[in-house]
């Protein structure tokens, strides 16, 4: 059987080929339930990194994934929706995504997930993505029994994953290393 | 078939479409492989100066799989234009530099096709520039290369693109540091779980001895299946070389819930 091709770094000149137009605005801004979700990426000397690519994956608003997987008929998909969404930092290290909350989904076992979205981080000097997730501020009775998010022993490394709540939106602030360090997966 | 047989067809096919939805509902879901994933380097790696400060400092904490990582974007058909694989088609001139073909398949583990698959490409042009505000190295920009495609997978897991052999070009990272040739490959495969950012490098390329990236993965064995073949039976007479790439994607655990 074939072995797995090794992850290598995307580099710093991502935007050569991604992300395309348009791809952090998933749902149209003035759709009724329009977030935006705004972030920093920081590294370990806490300086802003301005050549990252984040990408998220999630389910629609009632908690459907647009994939074939997902075969839960009885939730509707929504055209247009595809539930993923890129960006790429800017010059300051932000990034910014138009989205909505993803409904509920299962969760391993039974029971349902809390809201969230999943997140890959992908930049010069990280030698493979970091995964993440975004939980929500809202959702605090989902959040305290999600297995994921209780996965995570420490409660200050927990809440790493707890967007906040600011004006116009959420903030969700990725630190990759030291001070307030993100919790990341490995899937 | 007689009527009556395709509606017990039927039949029998929503009975197991019931099923199948009454185990997405349960969180009954089979995860992506773990095993092999020992080929991919480490967060940190001194020798490549940036991982320093980005390599995260704490323990990663283990997901298993759920519906949210078993599922990933799926990109139509509708969104590849038929020159997005050509690099040299973009402009009305040709790029300089050595035409080359880079074909391949994309599998899984098991050695399955991942079929209908978006795969990007990006890198150099062939003086070793890339077409980017962040790129300072004095070689010329190529008037005719932009230096990005992208391909969707056929039934059987091809792809192919036809760019330039991209230039060596110097980096900042030690003294008289230059990397490879390579083009960088972004792979999605079919969900969030198998998502891959690689890069792939020639044949014999003198540099690879003191990159730290192609150096970063541990095994040597490994590193070598990030080099492409030189392909002389898809080489086109009077036209370019061919180079075949096969890349592969975490396949399929056995059954449900095994880690």
């Amino acid at each position: 059987m074939p072995a797995l091709t090794p992850s290598q770094t995307i580099g710093p000149f991502l935007r050569i080929q991604v992300p395309y137009e348009g791809e952090e605005r998933m749902v149209a801004e003035n759709d009724p339930d329009a977030i935006h979700i705004r972030g920093t990426v920081y590294d370990g000397e806490g300086e802003i990194v301005d050549d990252a690519l984040v990408e998220i994956w999630q389910a629609n608003r009632v908690g459907r994934y647009a994939h074939p997987e997902d075969n839960r008929e009885e939730l509707p998909l929504e055209e247009g929706f595809t539930g993923f969404g890129r960006c790429a930092t800017d010059s300051e290290g932000r990034f910014e995504f138009i989205t909505v909350k993803p409904g509920r989904v299962p969760a391993r076992g039974g029971g349902l997930q809390a809201p969230h979205i999943d997140v890959s981080v992908f930049a010069r000097g990280l030698l493979k993505r970091l995964v993440t997730r975004i939980y929500f501020p809202d959702e605090a009775e989902a959040n305290a029994e999600d297995p994921v998010l209780s996965s995570i022993e420490h409660p200050k490394e927990r809440d790493t994953l707890v967007a906040i709540p600011q004006e116009g939106g959420l903030r969700f602030d990725i630190h990759l290393q030291g001070d307030g360090e993100t919790a990341f997966f490995v899937v | 078939m007689s009527s009556a047989g395709s509606e017990e067809q039927a039949t029998i096919n929503e009975e197991e479409s019931t099923v199948a939805s009454e185990l997405t509902r349960n969180g009954e879901v089979t995860g992506y492989r773990h095993d092999g994933l020992e080929v991919d380097p480490p967060y940190l790696y001194p020798d490549y100066v940036s991982t320093r400060t980005r390599a995260p400092k704490r323990p990663l904490v283990p997901l298993a799989h759920t519906l949210s990582e078993v599922t990933g974007p799926v990109y139509g058909e509708d969104r590849i234009g038929e020159l997005d694989h050509d690099l040299t088609r973009q402009y009305e001139g040709e790029p300089l530099g050595e035409r080359i073909i880079v074909h391949g398949r994309l599998l899984d583990q098991d050695g399955k096709p991942v079929r209908n698959s978006l795969i990007e490409i990006w890198q150099a042009n062939a003086a070793g520039r890339y077409r980017h505000d962040g790129d300072r190295h004095p070689a010329p920009l190529d008037p005719n290369f932009a230096g990005g495609g992208r391909a969707m997978t056929d039934d059987e897991g091809r792809y192919e693109f036809v760019t330039i052999k991209p230039g060596a070009y110097p980096w900042k990272n030690n003294p008289n540091a230059w990397r490879a040739r390579h083009i960088h490959f972004s792979l999605f495969g079919p969900a969030f779980a198998t998502r891959l950012i690689t890069q792939m490098f020639f044949p014999g390329d003198p540099l690879f001895f003191q990159d730290p990236i192609f150096n970063s993965v541990p095994e040597p064995k490994d590193r070598e299946r990030m080099i492409c073949r030189y392909d002389h039976d898809r080489t086109v007479p009077e036209w370019a070389l061919a180079y075949e790439y096969e890349i592969v994607l975490r396949g399929r655990q056995a059954t449900p819930m095994e880690d």
